[in-house]
């Protein structure tokens, strides 16, 4: 355990978690946008960024990647922090202006309207839906593509993906909602900001109801090493 | 330097047998593949990633990474037009411009008969003697817009 | 490579009876003629030179007479194709394919062609010998000056001059940590723009936790401006290969990446054939020199990103995958490639190591300022007499560096400013240039020395302009990974296109600055965090030109198109019509003989090409 503490109240964390996860642990508010507790930290959005003394130096770090240390001194609200979460605010909402989660966290940070010209995109290249994909579900369909003022989440060649198992994990963890998810009839349609893409669903043999992707159930069934028949019926009419 | 090679499983395992299969060498491995196909052919990207054994969308983020590389055919000849500081100072914008208009293509673009492909770079360490155009690894320095005609020319 | 050992030298003493065997080989006073093939003298016709001399030579016979050098950069770019006679030095500069027969028929009869020598600016006289020149005179080559005397595909020529005796007494008469106080005692801080001390670097490598440590010269050289990585690793690769084992041997490295890129195609090549000799001879590889220590070296080419240069960024493309950087909470020495420890540093970094362990740290320390020891390689371009490559120790004034080697601005034109540090510097006004260029110095003007590109600036050349270039620049770069940076610089560069094209408004300048404050604050990595430098610099130093783009819609340099207007000085225009064939876009028309030409504002699409072309002066541009 190290003591260190947070805007002046005296905190206890486990070695080797980030400032974030002990203010969090200890109900302290630091704003977030491209931070999941189930893939790793990227610290690409700069809103976490907090103020840390150790050996009488001061700088800005990102809570989410910095780790605790005995006796360090840690703000997550001073004017600095505030001046910069609203500046990176105004540039979040320029970029995703008409997106209801970025206007909602932009009120929430006392931003009603930005200084900059306005552009019209969802996704705000947090790149959570590339991580899960990649650390959780182990395909890497998507990935970040080209560079700087380019960038785009996409499949290779903006093109159907012959990896991806539609399993919607993406769509599960956008933060803004940019990766729209729906079903119709027996098709499973997965929106990415670049492309779409459609799954045929598996239908369950004793109640009918499409229940998920084949590519998805045939991925866990080789990846498991299953029978070939495990999911031939849904799980809720499964003994 | 054509296209008219078409990417070939074998040509590219052994690009990759030459760097030991390490996937680190990924950027060395595309760019020798591009110096072979002039550009890099999407085939090309599915082989490397089978060979190396790591995702397709790691070859295609790293290809749409770097400036180097070009997922789209090119022309015979590559110009490149420096628009480093030194050379801008000295006017290569206007450079840039006077090829871009005779051969109507941008910065990027490849004229319609596979002719030229006109690029530019940040810097190729020529500074002193800008602006400088390099067509198919020739450097001409101190371009000026009168200039440009006579160099395309020398070119088929 | 004629008579090479077959056998790799197994011992210091072994390499310095091979180097007393060179050496003894040679004739010193032998004619040579000594001709620069770097890039920016091929990019001037070198090689037709080269050519006719390799041609003019064995037409003759003349191979026992005249011997031909192929080098790297000397420096002295502006005055290229640069060709050297030696021993006696005789410098003829501005050389053409077609003077090559003149200069074979008299060297051989041992005179001297006229025509080809410098002309000292000041004086008016013919200058003959290369340290006499004004340009070469006032600089400290200690690492380019063996860049005439080394043709670098060859390693004897290296060895002839000492080269890898520094690793001979180090792997013998050193140990890695004794090694590691003579550099600190040295003083070297890093070339490659951050000036950490040297040393320390090296320490907290060699006691980071780990059992495979790395080794990394960096040769991505990002800054446009700037070619010195370029020059040392195309004409002396030797020099950084020797400061890298030396420095692997300190540190506890085996492996070793030189990371060049891949604009530099001729670094490239010659890097990798120094390599090879080095190899050859048991300078690299397995038990190097018979001491047991093994490091092997490989190339890696970058793909054309400048964020590359950034440490984390190149160990990232080193590991095949996007260069996007990572923060530095814990430094890339302790985890680095592949999460090992890492010890990254510039080239001419290293270059300085073999000069600090063969001369010692004393001699060392006493070149340069105070708090930087040492020489710096600096490029001076732009609006400057003469472009090229200079070396001065630390601490010599900006000034002397500009007009005393720089040989002033040219046409008669006023300074304006120097951009020191490429896209993460600043701009430097006239009244600070006695300031002395060293670390520190330049940050406390709000600049930094960065990797050592000098960009002059003259009247005509609107600084906010270069804030915007810089800004696109760095837009264009930027991987896109942090939120400040990628969409900072896109509304940076969309706020200063506003301004130049003459849709600044007011608030404009105040929105820089608040912007600037937050990419310095937030960014991930140094490209974001030092991008608003040149903003800031040239606000803070020429706000004057900001104000009246935006206020007054004008462009006081007389640069951005749309806030430019070209019209024709009817009294100074005698209808010679050379600007009626220079213009682009028909806007200018012929009115017939003797009468002056008329410019259609509507057809005009202010290229400055007339502008250019008019000897007269009879094109006005406000």
């Amino acid at each position: 355990m190290v003591k260190l503490t947070i805007n002046g109240q005296k905190v206890q964390a486990e070695e080797g978690i980030t400032i974030l996860e002990a203010a969090q642990d200890n109900n302290i508010y630091i704003p977030t946008l491209c931070h999941h507790e189930e893939v790793t930290s990227y610290g690409a959005c700069r809103l976490c960024l907090v103020e840390v003394t150790k050996n009488g130096r001061e700088r800005l770090v990102a809570s989410c990647l910095y780790e605790v240390a005995e006796g360090l001194k840690v703000t997550t609200d001073s004017e600095r922090i505030a001046t910069n979460r609203k500046m990176l605010m105004e540039l979040l909402l320029a970029r995703c202006p008409n997106n209801k989660a970025v206007q909602d966290l932009a009120h929430k940070l006392g931003v009603e309207k930005t200084s900059f010209k306005l552009d019209d995109n969802d996704c705000m290249l947090c790149a959570l839906c590339v991580r899960v994909c990649q650390e959780v579900v182990g395909v890497s369909a998507i990935s970040l593509v080209n560079r700087g003022v380019d960038r785009a989440i996409a499949t290779p060649y903006f093109e159907a993906s012959n990896v991806c198992i539609g399993c919607g994990s993406c769509a599960y963890v956008c933060p803004v909602d940019a990766i729209k998810f729906e079903e119709v009839g027996d098709t499973r349609h997965i929106y990415w900001p670049n492309n779409d893409m459609e799954f045929k669903l598996k239908k369950c043999q004793k109640c009918g109801r499409y229940f998920a992707p084949q590519v998805q159930l045939d991925y866990i069934i080789k990846k498991a090493g299953l029978a070939p028949d495990a999911f031939d019926n849904c799980l809720d009419c499964r003994d | 330097m054509t296209t008219k090679n078409k990417p070939t499983k074998q040509k590219v395992t052994s690009i990759l047998d030459s760097y030991e299969g390490d996937p680190g060498m990924l950027v060395a491995i595309l760019q020798d593949i591009q110096a072979e196909y002039n550009y890099l052919p999407k085939e090309s990207l599915t082989h490397i990633s089978e060979g190396l054994d790591i995702p397709m969308t790691q070859v295609y983020s790293v290809a749409t990474f770097f400036k180097a590389f070009s997922l789209k055919p090119r022309g015979r000849h590559i110009i490149n037009v420096c628009l480093g500081t030194a050379c801008h100072v000295r006017g290569a914008g206007r450079v840039l411009e006077e090829i871009g208009r005779q051969l109507d293509i941008k910065p990027g673009e490849t004229t319609g008969d596979f002719r030229f492909t006109m690029e530019t770079v940040n810097c190729v360490g020529a500074c002193a003697l800008g602006p400088i155009v390099v067509i198919d690894g020739k450097y001409s320095g101190q371009m000026k817009t009168d200039k440009v005609k006579t160099l395309l020319e020398s070119y088929d | 490579m004629a008579k090479q050992s077959n056998n790799r030298l197994s011992s210091p003493q072994e390499l310095e009876a091979l180097r007393e065997s060179i050496i003894k080989s040679r004739d010193p006073s032998q004619t040579c003629i000594v001709i620069c093939g770097g890039t920016g003298c091929l990019a001037l016709g070198a090689q037709e030179v080269i050519t006719n001399f390799q041609r003019e030579i064995e037409k003759g016979g003349l191979e026992k007479k005249l011997a031909l050098r192929i080098t790297g950069c000397p420096g002295f770019c502006e005055r290229g194709p640069l060709v050297v006679i030696k021993p006696e030095n005789i410098l003829y500069q501005q050389v053409k394919g077609e003077d090559v027969v003149e200069i074979v028929s008299e060297t051989v009869k041992g005179k001297i062609v006229d025509r080809l020598l410098y002309i000292d600016p000041d004086t008016g006289r013919k200058i003959t010998y290369e340290h006499e020149v004004p340009f070469y005179k006032k600089q400290k080559r200690l690492l380019l000056g063996d860049n005439s005397n080394i043709d670098p595909t060859d390693i004897r020529d290296y060895l002839a001059l000492g080269g890898y005796a520094a690793l001979g007494k180090a792997l013998s008469n050193m140990s890695p940590e004794g090694i590691i106080a003579e550099v600190k005692k040295a003083g070297l801080r890093g070339r490659g723009g951050g000036g950490f001390p040297t040393a320390t670097k090296w320490e907290t490598c060699r006691n980071a936790e780990g059992d495979t440590r790395y080794i990394i010269c960096n040769c991505d050289e990002g800054d446009p401006g700037a070619f010195m990585d370029r020059s040392l690793m195309e004409g002396n690769p030797h020099s950084a290969l020797e400061g890298m084992v030396i420095g692997a041997y300190a540190i506890g490295g085996h492996q070793g990446y030189i990371y060049v890129r891949n604009e530099y195609p001729l670094a490239v090549k010659n890097a990798q054939i120094a390599i090879e000799q080095a190899e050859k001879l048991g300078l690299l590889g397995k038990n190097i020199l018979g001491s047991r220590f093994d490091f092997n070296v490989k190339i890696s080419r970058g793909g054309g990103a400048f964020v590359c240069g950034e440490s984390t960024a190149l160990m990232a493309s080193l590991e095949g995958k996007v260069g996007e950087p990572r923060a530095k909470y814990v430094h890339t020495s302790e985890k680095g490639l592949w999460e090992q420890p890492t010890n990254l540093n510039n080239v001419e970094t290293w270059a300085n190591v073999p000069l600090i362990i063969k001369n010692g740290a004393d001699w060392y320390g006493k070149i340069g300022s105070q708090g930087s020891k040492g020489t710096k390689i600096f490029s001076l371009v732009g609006k400057i007499n003469n472009t090229g490559l200079i070396e001065v120790p630390m601490g010599v004034a900006l000034k002397d560096i500009i007009y005393g080697i720089g040989g002033g601005i040219p046409d008669g034109k006023k300074f304006k400013a120097v951009q020191t540090g490429g896209p993460s510097g600043g701009c430097i006004p006239e009244n600070l240039l006695n300031l002395p260029v060293d670390f520190d110095e330049l940050d406390k003007a709000g600049s930094m020395m960065g990797s050592g590109g000098m960009i002059i600036m003259d009247e005509n050349t609107c600084m906010v302009d270069i804030a915007k270039y810089f800004v696109n620049f760095l837009e264009g770069e930027s991987c896109g990974k942090c939120l400040p940076c990628r969409e900072g610089l896109k509304r940076m560069s969309q706020i200063l296109t506003d301004i130049t094209e003459g849709r600044g408004k007011e608030g404009d300048i105040e929105l820089l600055e608040r912007l600037s404050a937050t990419l310095i604050d937030t960014s991930l990595c140094a490209l974001g965090s030092t991008a608003p430098n040149p903003v800031l610099t040239t606000l803070r130093y020429f706000r004057d030109e900001y104000e009246a783009h935006i206020k007054d819609r004008r462009c006081p340099a007389g640069v951005c198109k749309e806030l430019v207007t070209y019209s024709i000085d009817k009294e100074k225009c005698p209808g010679c019509g050379l600007c009626v064939k220079a213009c682009p876009s028909e806007a200018i028309t012929d009115m017939g003989k003797k009468k002056p030409v008329a410019l259609d504002q509507e057809k005009c699409i202010k290229c400055g090409a007339c502008y250019d072309v008019c000897k007269l002066g009879a094109v006005i541009r406000k």
